[in-house]
């Protein structure tokens, strides 16, 4: 990876952003200059927003007739040299999986957005959830890996829109940006500085292009019309991409890079953010929108005296494992808050040595603080 | 493949992949002649396919850029290579179920945006690679493992499917019309906006054999002797013609 600093392309200050526009904008100052995509609510003032600003500075934009259109011409374009992104809410994500499958199989570096609504099937559009986490993790058929965040904050939604761009590019990995609903359409205020640092994908002339000697490399990239006659296939391939459907060793030794690139690095790509969490009880883990009502709720209960911490979890996948368990050591409980059916405190459970809560709560609002409060007060 | 075409293949591929009697070989070489004789330089030609026996013709035998995709997907995904990167010539190569069935909306599709691609379509009329079932454009009556007692479905008329989505240039030739197929591929490559070559390819060994076809030279045969001139099926009328097989250019320039 390469990594360059260059202007936010947004003049430096302040703004009154919605989530949705603030992703755009991260999109455009990490240098995405390609989206393909396809109206879906509550994603759909990304397409809205990237059409325009495309304009002004240069970026192709094209609405496709579907979602398996748009994050293939996305691949297509990645492939041609671009960095691309799409959004998308759960059906749309759905039907992406089959080509984020090829996305990682190709180690093609891509970002989509999904800012999650209420499911399954078409569900509430307008309203909240968090129920696509698992299926970004294993929505598509095989065994592969991807990195996800978890943004809170209108400001998150630009930052970590950058990084998830700087992250495809550093692992060669479709990266997801698992917003929702709430924080999609939030209006706060952001912060652009003068200049963003961005990681560009290496290049080597003549390079094998999908494999290395180590068993958790990742390949240099070269595009469409360089003289390099690549080979791209979703079939297993060796090195050079030539087809191996029928060579056993051939097909281990991929899907075991893939996996082991992002695996072998989680602790490099893994972010958490720690409150109180020194001489906690009770430890809320929470992610996007219910961490910023888990942070309230945690303040409020320290006033109170309580002894209750927060782990907020900035990235979903690879999963924080290893800080679960840790605090799992220390403290007596762990809450889990979510807009789900438990999707992530079944995965604390495997780490956790502590005794695990769940709270689930699917009828399509955010989950108020003082319902957090309530709970972990129970528990104390 | 001629030796004198052997630039155009990527080095220690083998020479066909293809089945005793396919006729992918031959539209695999009136396309790489037709690149030869325009002159157009490989290292900015990117041809996309699907997955079918139809994807194998570019990938990995042609010695250029080469986008091997989903099945169904590949002229998406050419779609955002050309958009990206408007330099690329690009060309999808695929089959009938690929382009047409699980592909179908993205093929109307590029048609209409008028998309700056040549699509060659290689219609064997059955899935091949899986066997020999059903297509959208088995012919009413036909054999397939899915369609045991003939098939009860009118096939697709590509040409008029593409036509009406509004290509800029549609041509259908089979694969015994060697020479006119080439010139076709030709006029495509060289006309500006979604061009679309329908290639009639036998598929002896899928088709051929549930259709009561001896050998692939019968196939051939009939293929042959099935095809008449779009200008004659216009001089005979509708009725006359409705059990030919109608080639030439249905659009162009």
């Amino acid at each position: 990876m390469s990594v360059q600093e260059t202007d936010s392309i947004l003049p430096a200050g302040s703004y009154y952003f919605s989530g949705n526009e603030a992703a755009t904008e991260g999109a455009i100052a990490a240098g995405c200059r390609y989206y393909g995509g396809y109206p879906i609510t509550p994603s759909t003032e990304i397409m809205e927003r990237i059409a325009v600003r495309f304009r002004e500075v240069g970026g192709v934009f094209i609405q496709m007739e579907d979602e398996i259109g748009s994050i293939c011409s996305v691949i297509g374009a990645v492939c041609a040299g671009a960095k691309a992104m799409t959004a998308t809410s759960g059906p749309g994500f759905s039907l992406m999986q089959e080509a984020i499958g090829y996305a990682a199989f190709t180690e093609t570096p891509l970002v989509i957005v999904d800012v999650q609504r209420a499911g399954p099937s078409t569900g509430q559009a307008t309203r909240v959830g968090s129920g696509d986490l698992m299926q970004a993790k294993w929505g598509s058929h095989g065994d592969y890996q991807i990195i996800s965040f978890s943004p809170w904050s209108v400001q998150e939604m630009y930052d970590q829109t950058i990084e998830a761009f700087n992250l495809a590019e550093q692992y060669r990995v479709p990266v997801f940006l698992m917003a929702e609903e709430a924080v999609g359409h939030l209006r706060e205020r952001m912060d652009v500085k003068p200049s963003v640092k961005i990681a560009n994908r290496i290049k080597k002339k003549g390079a094998p292009p999908f494999g290395t000697p180590e068993d958790d490399g990742v390949p240099p990239m070269p595009s469409f019309g360089e003289g390099e006659k690549l080979l791209v296939t979703g079939s297993t391939h060796n090195e050079l991409g030539i087809r191996k459907t029928d060579d056993g060793k051939v097909h281990e030794k991929l899907v075991v890079r893939i996996n082991n690139k992002i695996l072998k690095h989680r602790e490099n790509i893994i972010q958490t953010e720690a409150y109180y969490l020194d001489d906690a009880n009770v430890v809320v883990v929470a992610y996007g929108f219910t961490a910023r009502s888990a942070l309230f709720a945690a303040k409020r209960l320290r006033k109170e005296g309580k002894k209750v911490g927060l782990l907020r979890l900035k990235t979903i996948w690879p999963f924080a494992g290893h800080v679960i368990k840790e605090v799992g050591e220390k403290a007596e409980k762990i809450f889990v808050p979510e807009m789900n059916r438990g999707q992530i405190a079944g995965e604390i459970l495997k780490y956790a040595e502590c005794k695990v809560v769940s709270y689930c709560q699917t009828d399509g609002e955010i989950i108020h603080p003082h319902k957090i409060m309530e709970l972990v007060r129970s528990l104390l | 493949m001629a030796r004198d075409l052997e630039a155009y293949l990527r080095t220690g591929v083998k020479s066909t992949p293809f089945c005793p009697g396919c006729g992918h070989g031959i539209l695999m070489n009136a396309i790489l002649r037709a690149i030869d004789e325009l002159h157009l330089p490989m290292e900015k030609m990117l041809f996309v396919s699907g997955i079918g026996c139809a994807a194998w013709i570019p990938s990995p035998n042609f010695n250029a850029d080469t986008l091997h995709t989903l099945h169904g997907r590949a002229i998406a995904f050419a779609t955002g290579a050309k958009m990206f990167n408007p330099e690329l010539k690009v060309v999808v190569i695929s089959g009938d179920g690929d382009l047409t069935s699980i592909g179908g909306n993205h093929l109307i599709h590029a048609a209409r945006r008028d998309m700056d691609m040549t699509v060659i379509c290689a219609n064997n009329m059955i899935y091949g690679m899986t066997g020999g079932q059903a297509a959208s454009t088995t012919p009413l009556g036909a054999y397939t493992a899915t369609s045991v007692e003939g098939n009860i479905y009118r096939p697709f008329d590509l040409c008029k499917l593409v036509q009406a989505a509004g290509a800029s240039y549609v041509a259908r030739y089979s694969v015994t019309q060697a020479v006119s197929l080439k010139e076709a591929i030709k006029k495509a490559l060289n006309t500006k906006g979604f061009t679309f070559i329908e290639a009639l390819s036998p598929c002896p060994t899928q088709f051929g054999r549930r259709n009561r076809y001896d050998a692939p030279a019968d196939m051939l045969k009939t293929l042959m002797e099935s095809c008449i001139p779009v200008e004659e099926a216009r001089r005979i009328g509708l009725e006359a013609s409705k059990d030919k097989i109608v080639t030439g250019e249905f659009t162009h320039g």
